[in-house]
């Protein structure tokens, strides 16, 4: 195994384009775990560890562009008013320690269907910058997964950037897991308003091959937010809205049995989660006008 | 607190040196705490030797199969490799070990019976070397069906675990599959049902839990000049690895020394062998040291792990609340080994009753051979699952009769002279309906401690912590109590001793004690009672730890809750010789000048020599110029056990009771079957807290173990292939700081008289308790029966 250590974006793009098969290490927090299982022996690994601009992030006025090695305790600790649904998430990654080394670009390029970003990322709505030698290009968030533990990215890409959408109103992320702290999504759900456009958008882990929105449930709720007035007057959610909700966010679950929970317990708490969260956003959008944008964690 | 601490009986002299500074009763602090705690102590795992070797094991990939053939060729070509021995390398006639029945191959013998046996070992002058070459052994396996539960090892056609057996159960046992088998009888089931106005009967699972110590199998081996091997490793008895070890390399036990190196916890899973013999045998192949450090993967497969067991008990009682029977059958699954199975059957069934007074009563307990994952020791022995089963039992009971759990507990409750199951009657103090008074009777923790100040929910005091998933909804209380009782030291007919070796002698003008033992230091905190005890009878005030090794005799086990009381009783009473020597050369030079060196009782207290009145006669480290240093070791036997009749199970069997008594308190999602224990108090006795921090510290640490099994902690085996399918920290889940609540403690000091100190061994007891008491509470939350533990989101849910 050989180790690549460039140390300028330039020479990283240069050394993925000459060795396609390096794999980039960066927080090293799943690729050094799959090293000393002995999971995987990649000919190269291609450490991103010198490059500054990987660990860089900027608000802009809708975007907020993320370097791919900002370790989480970063996230949490300044952009939990711009990307709250993000923030929440991050906090429930691991320990403080893998918190202090992590970061979204490792969870997107290993795109395990239980990374505790990606609900957030598809909630939030997202682009993916990645370069190549060959120039760069933006993936949207929806076409970024593509299968279990595979993404859209061409041998020699490498992310860069993550292009997240500030926040305009509430969002959430939860994960289920066996214990109460550093632990691995059973399944999990992230919910975002958005009043600029009077949408939701959602995203769940852990219960499908990839991460996914839940579709059917952000339309029926869009629908029934926009035909019931809700946007403009405020009101309470109904019950019935919030169980309609989470039956939907339950059925566009596509989960397998494994040795951390049944496929039946997966849909059941994911549409738990949704109809908690819609309850949590909407009180949080309606109390404040939308602009409270901190999660409640 | 309570302290009706009284003289031990039967101890050979009426001295109390109870005035020493660092003695008995203080809470010293642990010698190697602070090592631990940044990061500098030295375990197992850190040892290194110039030119040492890496050693790898080779295990299964199959749980049961025939091996056609191994080849090494490839593995042995490889540049670094100095070694690959398989079976057909065994230097000595002997080549299986093992505690009680050596059914254990060292290597596979053309057959493995679970997944993770070891067939063939490497050597190599790096570690990846050694697994890459490993990995290049070629095994063919013809794959055998799989036993893996009691209707699969005992059908008429089962495949036998173990063909031929000879061992001494193998004469009485029902089935070649049963390694052993313990029956109760006493009184009369049949008649009593008849008085019983409620009978409550239930079927109890109980799952694999592993000890789950953090420091990894670990040692290194050394070839010696002699043709022995020098062994330093982590492990819980020495002497009795050395007993398995020698005979398999062919060795006499003078020439493999063993020293105990930095041990990371135990809990039960370093009682029987797991690298000592393999990294023996590379050393002594290669003529070079062998280290061996297993990963994580490869720990939870080189040690065997607590028996997963079904439990089915019947009780009956009157209406105003008395028992009046129990039937009950434990089924015990030992795996492809014995290991420890036999004495956790015996375990099992003579404390299969409880804390409790039945008559009546007819019990079993069985312990299989399967080819699921070997089971054996962990911290609580048996006493654990059935702890589980009878505490559920007494809630289904309570709530027949209408009545209130602990009252109905307490007016059931064993107590001094109460007659077990075995016959053998409880000669020392059982408080067991004031150990659940008390922790009864503390106020409950307030309600939804979640509601912080107007900030909306912390999410960390709710169910699913930091993972955020209720603010509030969905979330039930429930409490629930339990009470146990689990037996000290090595029982039924074993001859359980402890060795102590303790020096005395002046050092730069002052007397300094060193004591030598054999003893494991597990984190039990040995080192540090062990100095208290030699300061309180030596009266000096600095003692040396000599480090444990088989220069010294056997100290036992650290395990059974057993080495204060035998360890620590073997210090005290060669301490005592030692101090009976110092008064003799006392006589011997001063005894002329002052007649109370004749009359007076005599101690030794701040490095002097005192009259029971205080008047100073001489200064130890005077005394001793000059002189040999004194130098005795000593062993010390508890009392007398006797095997359990195989037929009726009578006899007096067990040494020491010990007792603890839970109250939960759990906050539970039941809408996601999610739990937050927000307390886990608890109340013991101790007999005598001889150093009252690192007893709070055994409590603590065992509830939280109890905890684990009851909401996370499981191997899970897959009862197609038994292949275990967790292996890893991120699937086998222990307690985080965020998942351990508040454990208040309350301990008592009621005497054991014949115990040293009258102290009562104490480290498993808060393992049995605390389990059935999450598990009472989670069932108030929800209303659910709940007979499996630990308890999954799944069956809070209706979603399994």
């Amino acid at each position: 195994m050989d180790f690549l250590r460039p140390a300028s974006w330039e020479e990283a793009l240069a050394a993925k384009a000459e060795h396609p098969t390096a794999v980039p290490i960066a927080g090293g927090t799943d690729i050094m775990v799959e090293i000393n299982f002995d999971h995987r022996r990649p000919e190269y690994l291609l450490d991103l560890g010198r490059i500054e601009l990987l660990r860089e992030w900027e608000v802009g006025e809708e975007v907020t562009k993320l370097g791919a090695s900002v370790p989480y305790t970063q996230i949490i600790e300044n952009l939990r008013g711009t990307l709250p649904g993000l923030a929440l998430a991050s906090h429930t990654v691991a320990s403080p320690q893998i918190r202090n080394r992590g970061g979204v670009g490792g969870n997107l390029g290993c795109a395990s269907p239980a990374g505790d970003s990606h609900p957030a990322l598809l909630a939030a709505g997202a682009e993916v910058e990645v370069e190549s030698v060959r120039g760069s290009r933006l993936i949207p968030i929806d076409e970024f997964y593509t299968g279990v533990k595979r993404n859209a990215l061409a041998p020699d890409e490498l992310i860069k950037t993550v292009h997240i959408k500030n926040a305009t109103g509430p969002q959430q992320y939860s994960k289920v897991g066996t214990r109460n702290a550093m632990v691995i999504a059973v399944c999990g759900f992230g919910l975002a308003l958005h009043p600029d456009t009077r949408t939701v958008r959602t995203g769940i882990a852990s219960a499908a091959p990839t991460p996914i929105r839940a579709q059917a449930a952000e339309e029926f709720l869009n629908a029934a937010l926009e035909e019931g007035g809700f946007w403009e007057s405020g009101k309470v959610i109904t019950p019935s809205i919030a169980k309609q909700f989470g039956e939907l966010a339950s059925a566009a679950c596509n989960p397998i049995d494994d040795v951390r929970g049944t496929a039946k317990y997966r849909r059941h708490a994911v549409g738990i989660l949704a109809r908690r969260q819609l309850v949590w956003t909407w009180e949080q959008y309606r109390g404040t006008n939308g602009r409270s944008l901190e999660g409640a964690a | 607190m309570a302290n009706t601490r009284t003289a031990p009986s039967g101890t050979p002299t009426n001295v109390s040196q109870k005035h020493n500074k660092g003695g008995i009763g203080e809470s010293t602090l642990r010698p190697d705490g602070t090592l631990k705690v940044t990061g500098e102590f030295a375990y197992s795992s850190d040892m290194w030797h110039e030119d040492m070797l890496w050693g790898q094991t080779l295990r299964s990939t199959v749980a049961h199969a025939e091996i056609a053939s191994i080849d090494i060729s490839e593995a042995l070509a490889m540049p670094g490799v100095y070694a690959v021995l398989t079976y057909d390398d065994l230097p000595a006639a002997m080549k299986n070990y093992g505690l009680e029945i050596q059914d254990t191959p060292v290597l596979a013998n053309g057959r493995v019976r679970h997944h993770g046996e070891p067939v063939a070992l490497v050597a190599a002058d790096h570690p990846e070397t050694a697994r890459r070459a490993a990995a290049k052994i070629k095994i063919d396996y013809r794959e055998l069906p799989v036993v893996t539960d009691e209707a699969s090892a005992l059908a008429p056609d089962a495949p036998l675990i173990h063909e031929g057996r000879d061992d001494h159960h193998a004469g009485h046992v029902p089935h070649p599959n049963i390694v052993h088998r313990q029956p109760i009888i006493r009184g009369n089931v049949e008649e009593a049902r008849k008085r019983a106005d409620v009978i409550v009967e239930g079927e109890y699972t109980f799952g694999m839990q592993d000890q789950a110590f953090l420091g990894p199998e670990s040692g290194l081996a050394v070839p010696s000049e002699d043709g022995g091997v020098d062994l330093y490793v982590a492990t819980q008895w020495l002497h009795s690895d050395l007993k398995q070890i020698a005979p398999v390399l062919g060795l006499p036990e003078e020439k493999v020394r063993m020293t105990l190196s930095g041990v990371g916890g135990a809990f039960g899973g370093r009682e029987d062998i797991s690298m000592q013999i393999h990294a023996c045998l590379l050393a002594l192949a290669t003529n070079k040291p062998v280290k061996i450090v297993y990963n994580r993967f490869e720990s939870f497969f080189g040690h065997v792990h607590r028996h997963p067991a079904k439990l089915y008990y019947e009780h009956g009682a009157t209406k105003d609340g008395k028992l009046t029977h129990m039937k009950c059958k434990i089924v015990l699954d030992g795996g492809a080994y014995a290991s420890a199975s036999p004495a956790v059957v015996g375990n099992a069934s003579s404390l299969s009753v409880g804390p409790y007074v039945v008559d009546d009563v007819d019990i079993e307990a069985i312990a299989l051979y399967t080819n699921n994952p070997p089971c054996g020791a962990m911290r609580g022995f048996g006493a654990v699952q059935a702890c589980f089963a009878y505490e559920a039992q007494m809630d289904k009971l309570a709530a027949k009769l209408g009545m209130d759990p602990v009252e109905f507990r307490q007016l059931n409750a064993m107590e001094q002279g109460t007659i077990m199951p075995t016959g053998q009657v409880v000669d020392s103090p059982a408080p067991v309906a004031e150990l659940l008074r008390r922790v009864k009777a503390r106020p409950l923790p307030p309600e939804r401690q979640w509601e912080s100040a107007g900030e909306g929910a912390d999410v960390r005091a709710l169910p699913g912590g930091l993972s955020n998933t209720t603010h509030g909804e969905g979330v039930v209380r429930g409490v629930g109590y339990a009470v146990g009782i689990k037996n000290v030291g090595f029982s039924e007919g074993f001859d359980d001793y402890s060795t102590a070796r303790v020096v005395l002698s002046v050092v730069n003008g002052e007397a300094v004690a060193m004591v030598h033992t054999a003893m494991a230091e597990v984190g039990q905190g040995g080192v540090t009672v062990h100095a208290q005890i030699a300061r309180t009878e030596l009266g000096v005030t600095n003692v040396t730890i000599h480090p444990a090794d088989t220069q010294v005799g056997s100290a036992g086990s650290t395990s059974a809750s057993r080495q204060t009381y035998m360890t620590g009783g073997a210090v005290k009473n060669t301490c005592e010789a030692v101090r009976e020597k110092v008064l003799e050369i006392g006589r011997r030079k001063n005894g002329s000048y002052h007649p109370a060196w004749a009359t007076a009782e005599l101690l030794l207290e701040g490095g002097k020599v005192v009259t029971d009145g205080g008047e100073v006669l001489a200064d130890i480290a005077e005394l001793l110029e000059g002189e040999d240093p004194i130098d005795i070791e000593l062993e010390f036997r508890h009392r007398p056990t006797v095997a359990f009749d195989l037929v009726t199970g009578q006899g007096d069997g067990h040494v020491q009771y010990t007792f603890a008594a839970h109250r939960a308190v759990v906050e539970v999602d039941t809408e996601l079957g999610l739990v937050k224990v927000v307390e886990l108090a608890c109340a013991q006795d101790v007999g005598k807290a001889l150093n009252p921090l690192s007893v709070v510290g055994q409590i603590q640490g065992g509830t939280t173990q109890g905890l684990g099994v009851a909401v996370m902690e499981e191997i899970i085996v897959d009862p197609k292939t038994a292949k275990v399918r967790n292996p890893s920290f991120t699937d086998y889940l222990i307690p985080t700081i965020l998942d351990t609540p508040t454990i208040p403690v309350d301990y008592l000091e009621l005497a054991d008289p014949n115990a040293p100190y009258g102290l009562r061994g104490l480290g498993e007891a808060p393992t049995l308790s605390s389990t059935p008491a999450v598990l009472a509470a989670i069932r108030q939350a929800t209303g659910l029966e709940l007979n499996k533990t630990p308890i999954r989101p799944e069956a809070l849910t209706g979603t399994l």
